[in-house]
């Protein structure tokens, strides 16, 4: 048996297969007993339901593409005979498109849960660097994926977008007649929009597969930001996490529900139930609510290229956040000012939301031109000098003792870390 | 994470051991519950890859009668399959009827395979029940076999003027289609 790993499974069969190809042994080492910080509140279950969410999003999408054919001439038709024929084609469709909605919202939370308790400080800035490039993939596909359908606003969309790489000096126009494929957005872009669609959710999983060997080598953040410091910090991570993340799963999977069945085109927009008619734009043209924020920051600024620029920088300070943040302390609840740049910076995302959904009118420009100016100085200006100037809260010694050891209640017995434990 | 150490004697249940029948049982219905889920999760994808709306609403099709010589047959399209109307002569009907039982691979007699009164006309699924090709024999220069009825050029397969097979290694003769007719030149298939 020399050079073979030697299996501890009694199961001979499973014990014959460990030895030769230990997944057995990985699955158990790295989501049986790995040690997980035990103080996770519910805002760690949004990696678990974003992983659940790619696979709804692969699954339903194979059978969809089953039934759709990738030409002007035939998309809108079999996307409605998909709506209309298919056995149960309608609860394919509003939960593919939902879903992708729902990976937003599930994403965008994991992220802002990273912000608040600086998941992407050292060690985990590689890990923070992958997961935008997650983002960057989803939105891509996200985009392709809604072009399809070759509904006015698939047309439209798809024709604003593309020609966004217009602004790009000397080579733009060129760029963009490449990914047409001619002279207009036509059968070959749709052709090779969903070939990509198609392509883009396997780089994800391979991509979110380099996330998680990255967050099993530098291990999960926590709530308090504290490195663990001995196994008295830790739960394995079955059956603890895998049951509070299928509780989490439950109500994520209720809210879905009420979406694909209530409300399934709450969150659509009833142009893109007209075919696409590439003579005539629709009288107001706005992208899914997902890329609304970015489509403010895009429109906030009179010159073509500016806003480009703009709107490509919004998403690229993302991976340079772990250098530009100059604050020790992870969690922002140890960080007084921070916790409250926090809230204003959700507000601002928000209220960049509400303007990308809105014609850029009157006051809305300026609201816009506002809070684009705030989402940047927020990374540029206030992450860093306050990162350095903010009086953080002492931190607690380790996760098993609270901050103030007076505070709260009478502690229950054994509460602190016992004598660390050689392992 | 300088001094993760690994997790363990975290045991579920540690110092309970009266509740380990209830946490069994717990397991189980949990178990249970995401089977269930899943499966009623899994049916309407399966379900999406059945025949839709659309192609059971063209399960059938009316052929007139009229226009086939007697002696030709004709290939009719019905789900996609081929579907063969032949106009027997009355030698042909006889010696179909003539042949005694034992001597077929797949024994069912001429009256089995046609409407009566209207012994005529054969219709017959077009696809060699060996592995799917469409046998010869429609066309005037197609060979028919040594029975005078189909010949698969696939594997050799012979069929008669019933379309049974006599020859393999076709193990069953072509299949009749449901068929009824309308009127005296008129058949609705399916």
């Amino acid at each position: 048996m020399v050079g073979l790993h030697t299996s501890d499974i009694k199961n001979p069969v499973i014990n014959w297969i460990d030895t030769r190809l230990p997944i057995f042994t990985m699955m158990q080492k790295e989501y049986g007993v790995f040690p997980t910080p035990k103080n996770f509140n519910y805002f760690w279950n949004f990696g678990a339901l974003a992983m659940v969410n790619l696979m709804i999003m692969i699954v339903t999408g194979i059978f969809l593409a089953m039934n759709y054919n990738a030409s002007t001439a035939g998309a809108f038709d079999s996307v409605e005979r998909i709506m209309r024929d298919v056995n149960y084609g309608w609860l394919l469709r509003y939960v593919h498109a939902n879903g992708a909605s729902m990976f937003f919202i599930v994403v965008y939370i994991h992220m802002f849960r990273s912000l608040y308790y600086g998941s992407y400080k050292k060690p985990r800035e590689l890990l923070w660097m992958i997961g935008v490039a997650i983002l960057l993939l989803m939105m891509a596909t996200a985009f392709m994926g809604y072009v399809l359908p070759w509904g006015q606003m698939s047309y439209w969309g798809a024709t604003v977008i593309t020609n966004l790489f217009s602004a790009i000096p000397l080579v733009g126009d060129s760029i963009v007649t490449l990914l047409w494929g001619g002279f207009s957005v036509d059968n070959p872009t749709l052709n090779r929009f969903f070939s990509l669609h198609y392509l883009l959710p396997f780089v994800i999983i391979g991509v979110v597969f380099l996330h998680i060997v990255a967050l099993h080598v530098t291990g999960s953040n926590n709530p308090l930001g504290i490195d663990v410091k001995s196994s008295q910090d830790t739960l394995p991570f079955h059956p603890y996490y895998t049951v509070k993340d299928l509780f989490g799963m439950c109500i994520y999977l209720l809210v879905f529900a009420s979406l694909v069945f209530f409300a399934p085109n709450y969150l659509g927009h009833a142009d893109n139930y007209i075919p696409a008619n590439p003579l005539v734009t629709p009288t107001h043209i706005v992208p899914e609510w997902y890329f609304l924020p970015f489509y403010a920051i895009l429109r906030s600024v009179p010159s073509k290229l500016g806003g480009v620029i703009l709107m490509f920088s919004s998403i690229a300070i993302l991976f340079v956040l772990p250098w530009l943040d100059t604050s020790p302390v992870r969690s922002a609840r140890f960080r007084p000012i921070y916790r409250w740049m926090m809230v204003a910076f959700v507000v601002d995302c928000v209220l960049l939301g509400e303007v990308g959904g809105r014609p850029p009118e009157g006051i809305w420009v300026v609201v816009g031109q506002l809070s684009t100016l705030y989402y940047f100085l927020h990374f540029l200006v206030l992450v860093p000098v306050v990162g350095k100037m903010e009086h953080p809260l002492p931190l607690p010694e380790s996760i098993s003792r609270p901050v103030l050891p007076s505070g709260g209640g009478p502690l229950p017995a054994g509460y602190a870390a016992k004598p660390m434990e050689k392992v | 994470m300088s001094a993760t150490a690994h997790a363990t004697g975290h045991t579920p249940g540690d110092g309970h051991p009266e509740d380990g029948s209830k946490r069994d049982f717990l397991k189980m219905v949990t178990a249970a519950s995401a089977f269930i889920g899943v499966g009623a999760l899994a049916w309407p994808l399966i379900d999406s890859m059945n025949p839709s709306s659309d192609v059971l609403a063209l399960s059938s099709v009316d052929f007139e009668l009229a226009p086939v010589a007697l002696g030709s047959a004709v290939t009719v399209v019905w789900r996609g399959k081929p579907v063969f109307v032949r106009h027997r002569t009355a030698e042909e009907i006889k010696g179909a009827e003539d042949v005694s039982l034992n001597q077929l691979i797949d024994p069912a007699t001429d009256a089995s395979r046609v409407k009566s009164g209207h012994d005529q006309w054969l219709v017959v699924i077009g696809i060699c029940t060996h592995l799917g090709c469409v046998p010869l024999g429609n066309k005037p220069t197609d060979p028919r076999g040594e029975w005078g009825g189909w010949f698969c050029p696939c594997h050799g397969s012979q069929y008669d003027t019933s379309g049974r097979v006599r020859h393999g290694p076709a193990p069953l003769n072509l299949a009749v289609p449901p068929y009824g007719f309308v009127s005296d030149s008129k058949i609705k298939i399916g």
